[in-house]
This record gives structure tokens, C-alpha cells and sequence, in this order.
């Protein structure tokens, strides 16, 4: 305790020694000269294992997948490390490969509208869960079943669901004169079917940031323009939509990321097929390196690169977006 | 005085604290790459790692028990790991670019070239393993330019299991289906009874195209040959069964798990599936026979072989490859063999252990002989040409099933793309 109050006739000298890090120590400071790389040495501690987690765990994978896409590794050469440097090759392959053009196209459109169904039916909820009634606080906990379930489980969940032969869905339909559709083994069905299934699981997300950027909208705001006559619908458009720019953008942002990478739920429905009508670049990018035999590490690094620079974009946007509106 | 003293005391173990943790990551690091040979010089021999690709055994099994036992034989500790079929080649890779490689692997048979390819594997010449006995047309799946690189431990294969009933109570006599013609008339008698055709897997991994070898090999077709008239005429069979109804649509996404979960509803009057499923028969709780698949014109088709192969990695250390082709020689005695197969429900892959199964459970009757007469898919010394064959060969059928495309186109795309 008495080293807390301690603390401040410290830090000056820390901060100065800090500025002058390379000068030698002055020798007429009789403290530093008694223990004179200490602190110093103590910060540096301090930061190693951080800097040293990031290089190992961000750095260092990031590094090694941008040298497996310029390589072209076969199994030898993979294991025995002596794989030829071939520049951009492998990523002139991905762009020939007559599955690069649908994939892109699968991959934008299940990312945006994933997005705006999630963000939409998201903030309607979260509207609807702001008037305190009864109940509220329990449906909406119901709400985040979606998001706290394995993704293996709903994943097979949905895919027992839509069945073509014994899914209930199909069951469903046939009772009020639908007859069956492929969901999941028609190349028509099988995007629209994933996309139902990952906006399910995405809406619990974007109810509860949603939720609580709406907890952070004063009350008077409301009672003020309800005085002067303004109905539901004005209210939300003029207060609550501008007031929850902030967190619609980041939960955008957020909603991006993760959607431009979801893997698990299309290869637990359909593996990207049938006839790589469900491909996205994330499971691209898994069937070349880890879904064949014979695994092509070089193009599956590649496709995979083409995403980390996808999301790096969409988060320098963000980023720049924000500068803006925090100068306004 | 006494304030500072603590105070430097304090900065010095928070110092401590945070040099060990580097240290500790560091460590960690540096040292994944020596952990086997570090591990050798235990005493009593040392500790052996087997890696399988049995998860559904835990360590209480039998085969746990067996791999222990053999580790006791040889004078050393076995550490076991069990991984998922799908993974265990690429963590085998890993493991050899780490020169980390388990002293002693067992894998699926296809997957041997591949790895032979990667120089991940010694050469029976260089293990001595001895594999005089075994079957040529199961050790051919682990051959590769003129070298055999391990030995198998149990085969399985593809036949069609039936129910009684439902064929019974459509009129259909199963000793009249002999070729494609008769088993799709008999699959339109089952239809218009009421009751469900035909299953199998038809998913866009390896396991789509393991179903769909005995058909198109059935119809003469050649892997190195994937547009010729045959394999056309074996694609447009399940086209043709697909759109008449008498298989279901959920076959394009069925593995061969879900495939047999709807056999073993009763509803189906024919299932294409493994030897594994033997003791899911016995539980389905309906009267089932065997029938090896028919090729176009009668006789039976070459089904592809499953199965794993005992295989000893590369290592650094020269030193363990004595131990380990104990611990591989124990697993494939006649008694072991006898007693895994058993459990996996597999076929031995030598004769002395086929006919000790026979002599054991008659029902095993037609998987041996399915077993004879079957193909590795790795064989023709396609070997690491297979796995591009056979992803082209499984999207045409993917395509073809769904209505993307007709057989021929399906098939003409996947020729051109696996050239």
C-alpha cells in the first residue's frame, strides 16, 4: 500500500529516463547510479511478452502464409522444406481457376446479405427489447441461444432440418401444398439455404450491441420530441438510427469480418457444393489445402491471403470513417 | 529504509515473474521439435508413439490394451493418439516437417502414396517389415514405383446390404438381380410397393467417390480415362435412379454414416455400404443379406479397397527403427490381426487370418470374397495421381446428381481439369 502512494514521486524520473533512453545515465543522479537500468529493464520485461505473443501468434503465421502462397510447395517439398520461390504463381492460378469467379460472387453476396438481414431483423429486435415489458429480459436471453450453441451442433442442426427427403422444413412445406425443395442438394438452394442459417446465427450479435447502444441514448431525447408531436416512426428515424451510428458501424464492421470468414457452418451443410454452388474463399480456401488427398497448401494459402486482405480494407475504411466523425 | 528494500524486492520478483514467462514461451518453442528424442532416453527402452486413426476406441479398448501389450513385448512405453481419418495425414505432414513423426502410423490406404511421395515413409526394404503374406491386391494400395511402404492391418469394402422384407413384400427375388438392368427393375418394383430404393453417399469428399468405384469400375471404366462411354453409363445409372425416385436427393449430401442411418430405418430396399457396418446390421432389427455389387453386365464389379496400413515414418534417430518394426510386427500377427480385425469389423489381409474369420462367422463369407476381388484406388501406380482424380471424379458427380450438368459434361469437365 504505501508503495501505491509511493507511485508518483517516482514516475517523473521514469519518464525522463525514458526521453533519453540511449544518453548514458548522468552521473550526478545518485539514485539512478545506484540501480541504473532497473526500471528500464523492468518495462522492457514487461513488454516482451506481449511483443513476443504477437510475433509468435500474429507475425510469425501471417508471415508464413504469405511464403506458402509465393511457393510452390508439393508434399516433398513442404516436408523437406525446400520449396522453389515462385512469386506470384500460385496467385495467377487462383485467378485462372474457373472456381475463382463464382467463389468471389458467392462470397459477396453471402457476406452482404448476411449483413443486412442479420443488422435489420438485429436492430428491429433490439428496438422491440428496449420497451421494457414483461418477459423481455428472458426472450431476449432466448434470443442469444443461437449464438451460444457449437457451431457443429446447429450446423447439423439445419442440415437435419433441410433434408431434402426427411428434413422437416420439406415436412413442413407438404403440409400446406409445397412440394419438397432441395435445400441443401440443388446448386439453385444451397447458397440461399446457408445464408438462412448463418443469419440465424448472427442476429444475437447485433441484438445485444444493438441492444446496448440503445441503453446509451438519453430517455429526454424521446420525451422531448414525443412533446413536440414527433410519432414512433419519426422517433427512430430522426434519434435512435443517427444516435446509433457509432455502434451500427462497428457492428458492421465486426459482422464483416466474421462473415467474410465463416467456414464451419457451409462445410458442416454442404462442403461448398453441390458443384462448388456453395463455395465461398474461406471454404475455397479449406477444400485446396486441407480438403483433398493431396493437399495444395500454395493456392489454399493464397485464397486465404485474399481474405486477410479483404477485411484489412474493409477495416482501414472503418478506421478512416471514423477519423471523419470524430473531427465533425 | 525498509520501504525501499520492499519495494525492490517487489520490482524484482514482478521482474522474475515476467522473465520466466518468456522464458517459458520461448522454451516451449524452441523445444517442440526435440520432444521424441528427448523422450528416448528414458529409462526401460524409452516411450514409442503410435498414432491411429481410431478415435471411437478410448483407452480402455481393446486395440488400446493390444498397443500397450506390444509396447510391453518390445521392452518400451506406448503413447497412443488417435486422430480423425480427414486429419491424420495432414498432421502426419506437419509432424514430418517438424521431424516429429510418430514412430509408428497408421493410416488410411490411399493416403500412403502421398505420403510416400513426401519421403514421409521408409520403404519395407529399409523396415523389413515382412509382407510375404499378405494379399498383392491389398498390399498394391501401398505400393508405389516398385516400393511397398508398410503393411495393411484390415481391409474392408463396399457390397450391398438388402432387407428381406421390403424385398419380399415388393416380389422381388434378390437372386435375380445379376446386373445394372435387373437391379434397377427390381429397384422400380420396390418403388411402385411403396417403399425406398436405394442409398448411398454421393458427398463431395473422397468417401462420394469410394462409393461411386464399383459402379464406375463396373462398367469398365478407367481412372486414368474419366469421360470415356462407360463411365458416362455409370454416372447416367445413379442420374437415372435419382430422378425416377428410387434413390433419394439427400444421396448428393450423405455420408456413408447418414447413408446407413437411412437404410436402417427399414424404409430402404438396398444400401451400398462397408464391411464396418456388419455389427449396425446385426442391431438394425430387421432380416438383411449380402450381395457384392454387379457390374453392367453381370458379375461382380471391383469394389476399391479400405482399410489402413501400419506404416514407420522417417526418423531422425536410426536408432528406433528396430523397436518400432517390433511394435508394427506384433500389431500385424496372425493372432492380432485375427483379434483388431475382429473389432473393426474389417477382413485380415492374409489368407491364414481370412479363413480363421470365416471359420469364426460365416457371414464374413462374401466380404472376403468382396475383399478378393477388390482395387486399390491408389493402385495402377496412379498412386499420388489418384487424389486429383478422384476430387474431379466426385464433383462430376456432385454436378451431374444435383442437375448442374449431365454426366457427359460433368465428366468431360472433370477429364480436362484432373489431366
Amino acid at each position: 500500500m504505501n508503495h501505491v502512494t509511493h507511485m508518483p514521486d517516482r514516475r517523473p524520473a521514469q519518464v525522463r529516463k525514458g526521453a533519453a533512453a540511449t544518453a548514458a545515465p548522468r552521473p550526478a543522479d545518485a539514485r539512478a547510479r545506484r540501480r541504473p537500468t532497473s526500471p528500464q529493464w523492468a518495462a522492457w520485461a514487461f513488454l516482451a511478452p506481449v511483443t513476443l505473443y504477437l510475433a509468435l501468434f500474429y507475425a510469425y503465421p501471417l508471415y508464413r502464409n504469405l511464403d506458402l502462397s509465393l511457393r510452390n510447395y508439393t508434399v516433398r517439398s513442404f516436408v523437406q522444406g525446400d520449396a522453389p520461390f515462385t512469386g506470384l504463381a500460385n496467385y495467377t492460378k487462383i485467378f485462372d481457376d474457373p472456381t475463382f469467379a463464382p467463389a468471389l460472387l458467392h462470397t459477396v453476396v453471402f457476406t452482404t446479405v448476411c449483413l443486412v438481414f442479420q443488422y435489420a431483423i438485429g436492430l428491429a429486435l433490439a428496438v422491440f427489447f428496449h420497451q421494457h415489458f414483461r418477459l423481455s429480459a428472458t426472450l431476449r436471453a432466448l434470443f442469444l441461444v443461437p449464438w451460444l450453441l457449437p457451431l457443429i451442433v446447429s450446423g447439423s442442426t439445419w442440415s437435419w432440418m433441410l433434408n431434402s427427403d426427411s428434413g422437416i422444413v420439406n415436412a413442413a412445406l407438404h403440409t400446406v401444398g409445397i412440394g419438397p425443395v432441395n435445400w441443401l442438394t440443388s446448386p439453385d438452394w444451397s447458397l440461399t439455404s446457408v445464408i438462412i442459417a448463418n443469419i440465424w446465427i448472427g442476429v444475437p450479435f447485433n441484438l445485444v450491441v444493438l441492444h446496448s447502444g440503445l441503453q446509451s441514448i438519453p430517455e429526454n431525447l424521446y420525451e422531448a420530441a414525443a412533446l413536440d408531436g414527433a410519432n414512433a416512426w419519426q422517433r427512430f428515424w430522426r434519434i435512435t438510427f443517427p444516435l446509433l451510428r457509432p455502434v451500427s458501424a462497428i457492428t458492421l464492421l465486426l459482422g464483416l469480418v466474421y462473415t467474410l470468414k465463416v467456414f464451419d457452418i457451409i462445410w458442416i451443410m454442404t462442403k461448398g457444393g453441390p458443384a462448388d454452388s456453395s463455395t465461398t474463399f474461406a471454404t475455397w480456401s479449406y477444400q485446396l489445402g486441407f480438403g483433398n488427398l493431396l493437399p495444395a497448401f500454395g493456392p489454399g494459402a493464397a485464397v486465404g491471403n485474399l481474405l486477410v486482405v479483404a477485411a484489412l480494407v474493409f477495416g482501414l475504411i472503418y478506421l478512416k470513417v471514423q477519423r471523419k466523425q470524430a473531427l465533425s | 529504509m525498509r520501504r525501499t528494500a520492499m519495494r525492490r524486492t517487489r520490482s524484482r520478483r514482478l521482474l522474475a515473474t515476467a522473465l520466466t514467462t518468456v522464458v517459458a514461451v520461448v522454451g516451449t518453442a524452441c523445444s517442440s521439435g526435440s520432444g521424441s528424442t528427448g523422450a528416448a532416453q528414458d529409462a526401460d527402452g524409452g516411450t514409442y508413439t503410435i498414432w491411429d486413426p481410431y478415435p471411437q476406441f478410448d483407452k480402455g479398448s481393446a486395440w488400446a490394451k493390444l498397443l500397450d501389450d506390444c509396447g510391453t513385448k518390445a521392452g518400451v512405453k506406448v503413447k497412443r493418439t488417435a486422430f480423425d481419418t480427414s486429419d491424420l495425414s495432414n498432421k502426419a505432414l506437419l509432424a514430418a516437417q517438424q521431424d516429429n513423426s510418430a514412430d509408428v502410423l497408421i493410416v488410411d490406404n490411399p493416403v500412403v502414396s502421398t505420403l510416400a511421395e513426401a519421403g514421409v515413409l521408409t520403404t519395407t526394404d529399409e523396415n523389413e517389415l515382412d509382407t510375404s503374406k499378405t494379399d498383392p491386391n491389398l498390399l498394391a494400395a501401398g505400393q508405389s514405383g516398385g516400393k511397398t511402404y508398410g503393411t495393411p492391418i484390415g481391409a474392408n469394402t463396399l457390397a450391398l446390404y438388402y432387407n428381406k422384407e421390403v424385398l419380399k413384400k415388393a416380389g422381388v427375388d434378390v437372386a435375380s438381380v445379376k446386373d445394372w438392368t435387373s437391379l434397377t427393375a427390381a429397384l422400380a418394383k420396390v418403388k411402385k410397393a411403396g417403399k425406398k430404393g436405394i442409398t448411398f453417399s454421393a458427398i463431395g469428399t473422397e468417401e462420394g467417390s469410394f462409393q461411386f468405384l464399383p459402379w464406375f469400375w463396373g462398367s469398365g471404366a478407367q481412372l486414368t480415362d474419366l469421360d470415356s462411354d462407360q463411365a458416362v453409363s455409370a454416372l447416367s445409372l445413379w442420374k437415372g435412379w435419382l430422378e425416377k425416385g428410387y434413390a433419394p436427393n439427400s444421396v448428393i449430401n450423405n455420408t456413408q454414416t447418414t447413408s446407413w442411418q437411412e437404410f436402417a430405418s427399414g424404409d430402404y430396399a438396398f444400401a451400398e455400404n462397408g464391411t464396418w457396418q456388419l455389427a449396425g446390421a446385426e442391431k438394425a432389427g430387421f432380416d438383411y443379406g449380402v450381395l457384392p455389387i454387379p457390374g453392367v453386365n453381370g458379375g461382380n464389379a471391383a469394389a476399391p479397397t479400405g482399410g489402413e496400413f501400419v506404416t514407420l515414418p522417417v526418423q531422425g534417430d536410426t536408432g528406433r527403427y528396430a523397436t518400432a518394426r517390433k511394435l508394427a510386427t506384433c500389431l500385424t500377427s496372425t493372432q492380432n490381426l485375427f483379434d483388431t480385425d475382429t473389432t473393426l469389423s474389417y477382413v485380415a489381409p492374409t489368407a491364414e487370418v481370412q479363413d480363421k474369420q470365416v471359420a469364426a462367422n460365416a457371414q464374413l463369407k462374401p466380404w472376403v470374397d468382396a475383399v478378393k476381388a477388390a482395387k486399390g484406388r491408389t493402385s495402377d501406380d496412379l498412386g499420388t495421381k489418384y487424389p486429383k482424380i478422384s476430387e474431379q471424379l466426385w464433383k462430376a458427380v456432385q454436378s451431374a446428381l444435383s442437375g448442374a450438368g449431365s454426366p457427359k459434361d460433368a465428366l468431360a469437365k472433370a477429364q480436362s481439369a484432373a489431366r
